[in-house]
């Protein structure tokens, strides 16, 4: 039995979907097999950063509606064989996805991959709400910023009630996914520490991925920047939480960035 | 205050701090619960109506939370009926 992991975080833009590519790339490196699923109907993009869009035919809502096979739709990955992708449909009906047809489907991929992940829509409706209703952990990726943490708080009060776990009175296994981390600015007091955000959100730290040029290099090419630049900082990052996300107890190192003269000199406070 | 304080900038991070654990006290606790501003609003509304004749815009119904203290401010215009002729003859 393969376990499912929902990447959510509320507010959009944050890194849900690359993280999902390279959480799920980096899980799939080591022999793992592996199904990245789209939940965003209507607004797919994981196709896009996982550079299949090309080899789209039949999407998750195909297979909820029974007009394809769940064998057909999904898409395997070129570099690696033990990734595969199910896309999300581009249709503009909200109600394509039924909660039968997304258990029916979420119970046959984890009967066959090890790790099932699951990349939620922005938001805390329905498509939100479907994308974690049957995960087995949750990755809650958050930007050191105040609307960012908010919505954190919000998803996880969502992972804690509407999930079948919370409603089973078992809980999901949260953890936070630091992203967009400046060490500098934090440095400077001008970003929540980790500190801060973990303090707020009092759940344990995943991982903290800093603000890197890799990351968008990683999507323009449509390879998760795990497996395009492994040795790079984000890339780094991503492969040490998936070994965290997998059970290795491996501590986390905060990004440092030494304090400038001038900044020793005026005596700023690091946060 | 020695001379250097005039030139530390003062930083962000722990006024957004604040601002945060200040406001996600406030909505972990009304999580799941019914809006208390707009159940107020209804309830006023409907014991002001057993007297007076009002009309739904003429009533504000605001909170201001506060880190000890809030504030619940109730503004209720009713209109004279002396006025209400006037107004119908501008």
């Amino acid at each position: 039995m393969g376990k499912v992991v929902v990447v959510t975080s509320g507010k959009g833009g944050v890194g849900k979907t690359t993280s999902t590519a390279a959480l799920g790339a980096a899980v799939a490196r080591t022999g793992k097999k592996v199904a990245l699923v789209d939940f965003d109907v209507g607004l797919r993009n994981l196709d896009l950063i996982m550079g299949a869009e090309r080899r789209v035919v039949f999407d998750l809502v195909n297979v909820i509606q029974g007009t394809a096979k769940l064998s057909q739709a999904l898409i395997r990955d070129k570099r690696l064989e033990t990734l595969y992708l199910l896309p999300a449909s581009q249709t503009r009906d909200k109600d394509a996805l039924t909660e039968e047809g997304v258990a029916e489907v979420i119970a046959r991929l984890r009967s066959v991959f090890d790790y099932v992940f699951c990349d939620s829509p922005a938001g805390i409706e329905r498509g939100a709400q479907l994308a974690m209703r049957f995960a087995d952990e949750a990755v809650i990726v958050t930007n050191p910023e105040v609307s960012s943490v908010r919505d954190s708080d919000r998803i996880i009060g969502l992972l804690d009630a509407r999930t079948m776990k919370a409603e089973q009175g078992e809980l999901v296994q949260k953890h936070v996914l630091v992203t967009r981390y400046d060490a500098a600015r934090a440095a400077r007091g001008e970003m929540l520490s980790i500190d801060d955000v973990l303090e707020i959100l009092s759940t344990p730290l995943l991982g903290i991925i800093p603000e890197s040029q890799d990351v968008l290099r990683a999507s323009n090419l449509g390879s998760p920047v795990t497996l395009s630049e492994p040795l790079n900082g984000a890339a780094k990052a991503y492969l040490e939480a998936a070994r965290r996300l997998e059970g290795e107890d491996l501590p986390v190192v905060v990004p440092f960035e030494r304090k400038g003269f001038l900044d020793r000199l005026l005596g700023r406070r690091a946060a | 205050m020695s001379i250097l304080d005039l030139f530390k900038r003062r930083t962000s991070a722990p006024v957004a701090r604040e601002r945060l654990q200040l406001l996600l006290a406030y909505e972990r606790q009304s999580r799941g619960q019914p809006d208390l501003v707009s159940i107020l609003r209804e309830e006023i509304m409907a014991v002001i109506a057993k007297h007076v004749q009002i009309d739904q815009d003429y009533l504000q119904v605001s909170m201001d939370r506060g880190a000890t203290m809030s504030t619940l401010e109730i503004d209720i215009q009713i209109p004279n009926k002396s006025a209400a002729p006037l107004a119908m003859a501008g």
